[in-house]
């Protein structure tokens, strides 16, 4: 199958490992992988700010870039989300109906990585290699918006060498929130030291999830405290295997390492 | 006054419980610092969490009661004039008075008048969220009348001088060594070797009630429901207090917010298995009073039902907002919120707290006056899942955030910036500087891979507790791209 990638704009922007895992994994199930060049932001964060309008074209950039792709597949269950539920009603509420046709239409054929591993392409076992203690946060717009349930969990079972912890308290947020972790800064922490109270207690060494965003909250706060914790996307994880365990895929931050860069 | 939407009148300030005096961050920051708070409401709220996901989860047909109450109410609001009417009605056909009350000023100058004609100086109450948002007790004070809380969580705040910080469970903010105190304190004639037991702590408050049941001739209520086709209200409680209080006086005077009407009898089974096991966990609820209008002889013989506005008219205008109305108050929402079991229901400033409260308050009294509750959510969803009438408070709140931004006047220096974003993000070369642009922040982090954690703000607010990353050297697309030149 085609899959045109959309890396997301924090993912393109700050942690590129992420979409790097992502394409390299799609190519080893032996899938074409394109990135279209014209992508950027799905929206999100200007409609969860309040800015819907300033969206719209944002919407409509999305919608452009990926015209005519096949399946497009995005590791980030938050942004899968907002494409499915935010894009063609902001749209619709601005008047551009057209856009808002197009945008449905464009979510029809998206999916979150997890959804597409397990749904479309109907596998569990990718064939990855991770030897080491994971425990996984099932970040909340995949678990209420999207529905992904176990699907990254059935992924990670499969994984060799990989010892799944199961976190407590898996289904409260971590506090990330968007704009939320800086305009509720202080709530946003009481909520992530809980979490990390919650990661700490399993011994895991690595924190995995499917969104890149809550990852960088979870990391930098495990980070700063100079825990042995790290966090690593899903897509980091099923990426690797045997031929291909380096530094860069153990147990180092999932921000902070270029993947381009190999020492 | 900032009017939101279409001149409607909003709740009046001055009078109730719906502003803060602080924003909710600033209000948050001491609250999240106060350790016997987080206990607290750690402890009670986990444990309504899990009485309730068990009670709810032996339903088969849970999804379906569900929706049925989100159908029922949507239609209701859709024709609430007419269900409204048609209440009045019933209720002045059963021997009760009906008064409308625009906002909070016109309903506590009608019980305060009412209450006044009777000749009584003290009332006994039954828990009322409607009564505590109009501030009635303030304004029958104002007039020499007292007022006397008699749920026990309400007393424990009432004698206390304190505010209410849950919907269901007033008192969540105390525990039972903080309750011991209060009333040693400030009941009088209290047992000076009274322990911090539950049941000695109960037997306490009764005692102290009970006088007041048999000496009072006025009662006030709020309502759960009322059914316009036969005009009764009903009442839902666990102590019996209300019971006490809706039999007892001589007068009863109902305050009642108007969203709260349903059509018909046969509404009221499908609201009475979903209120008590969202809000309290029970299969089903102890007290459910339930009278139409008077009975000679039996029970009050003067009764008064005061239906309120107080901006809900202004919140039926807005066709996403409109959905908060279908609220049935059982705080399912508050004991699931992340934020609401950090904080606690004062850092909201409104009697109605939690994910309800930031979607209902910012709507009552227009957006602008309640600015900050909005943002006050991580949008993780736990409320709209657990929602016994299946309100989408995440789309509300997104909503309201909006109807906040596009009611400034003058550009915020957040607004240029999401507006200059927005540009770039809409134009792939643009958006290519734009992160070329951010890329250069590696050199702040000197070869270092997180970035230095005192960065001026608005970066500071993430950094002065979490890194942040070093920026790549190039973007995934510009490796791609680079890659794949052919």
């Amino acid at each position: 199958m085609k899959v045109a990638l959309f890396a997301t704009c924090l993912v393109d922007t700050l942690t590129p490992q992420v979409a790097r895992a992502t394409a390299t994994l799609l190519e080893r199930l032996g899938h074409e992988v394109v990135v279209p060049l014209g992508q950027s932001c799905c929206g999100q964060m200007h409609v969860n700010t309040g800015y819907r309008r300033e969206a719209v074209p944002i919407v409509a950039n999305h919608v452009r870039a990926f015209a005519g792709a096949e399946a497009i597949v995005a590791p980030s269950g938050s942004c899968v989300a907002s494409i499915h539920h935010q894009q063609a009603a902001v749209a619709r509420r601005a008047g551009e109906h057209a856009l808002a046709d197009e945008a449905e239409a464009l979510a029809g054929r998206t999916y979150e990585l997890s959804q597409f591993l397990v749904d479309v392409l109907g596998v569990t076992d990718v064939g990855a290699y991770y030897p080491h203690r994971v425990t996984y946060h099932p970040t909340c717009h995949s678990l209420r918006l999207l529905r992904v349930g176990d699907r990254p969990l059935q992924l990670l079972r499969a994984v060799r060498g990989l010892d799944l912890v199961e976190l407590p308290g898996a289904d409260q947020c971590c506090g990330f929130g968007g704009t939320f972790a800086v305009k509720n800064a202080d709530t946003s922490t009481a909520m992530l030291t809980d979490k990390m109270a919650n990661i700490l207690g399993t011994h895991a060494e690595v924190c995995t999830a499917g969104d890149a965003s809550c990852l960088m909250h979870i990391g930098g706060g495990l980070s700063r405290l100079c825990s042995g914790t790290r966090t690593v996307h899903l897509a980091e994880i099923l990426a690797s295997t045997e031929d291909a365990v380096t530094p860069h895929q153990t147990t180092r931050p999932a921000f902070g390492t270029d993947s381009g860069s190999r020492r | 006054m900032t009017q939101v939407f279409l001149g409607l009148p909003t709740a009046p300030r001055g009078v109730g419980h719906l502003r803060g005096e602080q924003s909710f961050p600033d209000a948050a920051r001491g609250a999240l610092r106060d350790g016997q708070l987080r206990a607290n409401l750690g402890h009670a709220t986990s444990t309504i969490r899990g009485k309730r996901a068990a009670v709810v989860g032996e339903v088969p047909d849970w999804a379906e009661l569900r929706e049925a109450g989100r159908a029922i109410k949507a239609a209701t609001m859709a024709r609430l004039d007419e269900h409204l009417i048609a209440l009045e009605e019933q209720v002045t056909a059963r021997g009760g008075t009906v008064h409308w009350a625009r906002d909070a000023n016109e309903a506590n100058e009608i019980v305060t008048r009412l209450v006044q004609a009777t000749g009584a100086d003290e009332v006994v109450k039954v828990k009322s969220m409607a009564t505590q948002e109009i501030g009635l007790n303030e304004a029958l004070e104002a007039a020499g009348i007292t007022a006397h809380e008699t749920d026990l969580a309400e007393l424990i705040v009432q004698l206390g001088e304190d505010k209410p910080s849950h919907i269901l469970v007033p008192a969540i903010h105390k525990n039972r060594a903080e309750i011991r105190e209060i009333f040693l304190r400030t009941m009088p004639g209290v047992d000076e070797t009274l322990t911090d037991e539950p049941r000695r702590l109960a037997m306490a408050a009764r005692e102290h009630l009970r006088e007041r049941f048999l000496r009072a001739t006025v009662a006030i209520s709020g309502a759960n429901f009322a059914v316009a086709e036969t005009g009764t209200l009903a009442v839902v409680e666990s102590e019996g207090n209300g019971r006490m209080c809706l039999t007892l006086p001589r007068t009863l005077i109902t305050v009642m917010a108007i969203e709260k009407v349903v059509p018909t009898w046969r509404d009221l089974e499908v609201f009475l298995q979903l209120l008590p096991r969202s809000s309290t966990g029970e299969r089903m609820n102890p007290y459910t009073s339930l009278w139409a209008g008077v009975t000679p002889g039996d029970g009050p013989q003067e009764f008064h039902l005061v239906l309120l506005d107080n901006g809900r008219t202004a919140v039926l205008a807005d066709e996403i907002g409109r959905e908060a109305l279908h609220c049935i108050r059982c705080s399912a929402c508050l004991n699931v919120c992340p934020v609401y079991e950090r904080t606690g229901g004062h850092a909201y400033g409104s009697v109605y707290p939690g994910p309800i409260g930031a979607v209902l308050s910012p709507q009552l009294t227009g957006v602008e006056d309640n600015a900050s509750l909005p943002y006050a959510s991580s949008l993780c969803g736990a409320c709209y899942d657990v929602c016994p009438v299946a309100i989408d408070i995440p789309s509300i709140l997104v909503h309201l955030r909006a109807e906040h931004v596009e009611a400034q006047t003058y550009p915020t220096p957040e607004a240029v910036a999401f507006r200059t974003l927005s540009k770039a993000m809409s134009n792939p070369r643009l958006w290519r500087l734009a992160q070329k642009a951010a890329g250069l922040g590696r050199f702040l982090a000197r070869g270092k891979p997180t970035l230095p954690a005192a960065l001026p703000p608005p970066a500071s607010k993430w950094t002065r507790t979490r890194d942040l990353p070093t920026p790549p050297a190039k973007t995934f697309t510009q490796q791609w791209a680079e890659e794949h030149r052919s």
